[in-house]
C-alpha cells in the first residue's frame, strides 16, 4: 500500500461522507453532486485495487495478513454500488443519508487495510 | 424540478409494508454494514486459525454467531409481514444482551475470549468485546437505535 494514497483516500471518503450527510439531512435527494462524490471513492478504491496488485510485484509487500486485506478492500469496492444502486431505486433524502453512512464505513475499512498492510502488533 | 402531482388513487392502496423506510434505511445500511464486517471476518478467522489455535475457538463462534444474528437482523428489518417483524426483536434484542454480557465479560474475564497474542485478529477478540469498542461502540448504539425504530413501525405492522 502507497501511504500518501491511503490517506488522500481516507480524506476523500471522509469528506464525501460528510458532504452526504449534510446534504441528506437538510433534505436533498440523491443528485449529482452526491453521486459523484462516491463515484469519486469507488474511483479511488479501485486505484487501490490496482495498487494492491502491483505493489507486492515491485518489493511492498503487505507485512499482515492478504486475505483479510483483500476481504477488506472488496467489502469496500462493494459498499458504493449497494448504496448508490439503493439510492437510484428509492430517491429521497435519506437515501443520501445512506451514501454518506457508506463513504465513512469505507474511510474506516481503508484505516483498517492500511493497518493491515503496514502494522503488526506481535 | 417540481415533484409530480401524487395520485391519491395509487397511494393508499399500496400494502402498508411496501412503504417507503425512510430513516429505516440509515438503520439498515449501518445493519448491513456490520453484517457483512463480521461475518467475513468469522469466515477469515475460522479458515485461518480455527485448527490451529483451540484456545482461539470461542472469540471465532462468537464473531460467526454475531455475524449470523446481524445478517438475521438486516433481512428481518427489510422484510415485511408480522414474522419477520417478531425476528428483527428477537435478534436485535439477542445483540443487546450479547453486547452487554459478552461486552461485561471480556473486561471481567478478559483471558476467555482472547485469542493468542501471536494472531492480532483473534486476540482483539469479537465484535462485542469491550462493549464493541474496535467497532467505535457501533453495537452497543445499534440495538438501541433499532428497537426504537421497530417501536415506531408497530403501528405500521399491526394495520398491514
Amino acid at each position: 500500500m502507497i501511504y500518501w494514497y491511503a490517506v488522500l483516500e481516507v480524506a476523500v471518503a471522509v469528506a464525501a461522507g460528510t458532504l452526504c450527510l449534510v446534504l441528506g439531512l437538510f433534505g436533498s435527494k440523491p443528485g449529482d453532486l452526491s453521486m459523484g462524490a462516491v463515484a469519486l471513492v469507488e474511483v479511488l478504491l479501485l486505484g487501490q485495487l490496482g495498487i494492491a496488485i502491483v505493489a507486492p510485484l515491485v518489493g511492498n509487500s503487505p507485512t499482515g495478513n492478504i486475505v483479510e486485506f483483500y476481504i477488506y478492500l472488496i467489502v469496500a469496492l462493494l459498499l458504493p454500488l449497494l448504496a448508490g444502486f439503493w439510492a437510484l431505486v428509492e430517491r429521497d433524502r435519506w437515501s443520501t443519508v445512506v451514501l454518506g453512512v457508506a463513504c465513512l464505513a469505507i474511510a474506516v475499512m481503508v484505516v483498517r487495510m492500511n493497518i493491515i498492510w503496514t502494522v503488526q502488533i506481535a | 424540478m417540481s415533484s409530480a402531482p401524487r395520485s391519491p388513487e395509487i397511494a393508499p392502496a399500496q400494502p402498508a409494508g411496501r412503504r417507503s423506510l425512510g430513516v429505516g434505511r440509515v438503520l439498515i445500511i449501518v445493519y448491513a454494514i456490520l453484517a457483512i464486517g463480521a461475518t467475513s471476518r468469522a469466515i477469515y478467522q475460522i479458515a485461518a486459525f480455527w485448527s490451529r489455535y483451540p484456545a482461539a475457538r470461542l472469540p471465532i463462534t462468537l464473531s460467526a454467531l454475531s455475524g449470523v444474528i446481524y445478517i438475521l437482523a438486516t433481512v428481518a428489518l427489510l422484510a415485511r409481514g408480522r414474522a419477520w417483524y417478531r425476528v428483527a426483536w428477537i435478534t436485535i434484542s439477542f445483540e443487546l444482551v450479547g453486547v452487554l454480557v459478552i461486552g461485561t465479560l471480556s473486561l471481567v474475564l478478559p483471558s476467555i475470549f482472547a485469542g493468542p497474542a501471536s494472531v492480532p485478529d483473534v486476540a482483539h477478540g469479537t465484535v462485542w468485546s469491550s462493549y464493541g469498542v474496535g467497532y467505535l461502540f457501533i453495537p452497543l448504539v445499534l440495538p438501541v437505535l433499532g428497537m426504537l425504530w421497530l417501536r415506531s413501525r408497530r403501528a405500521v405492522v399491526a394495520e398491514g
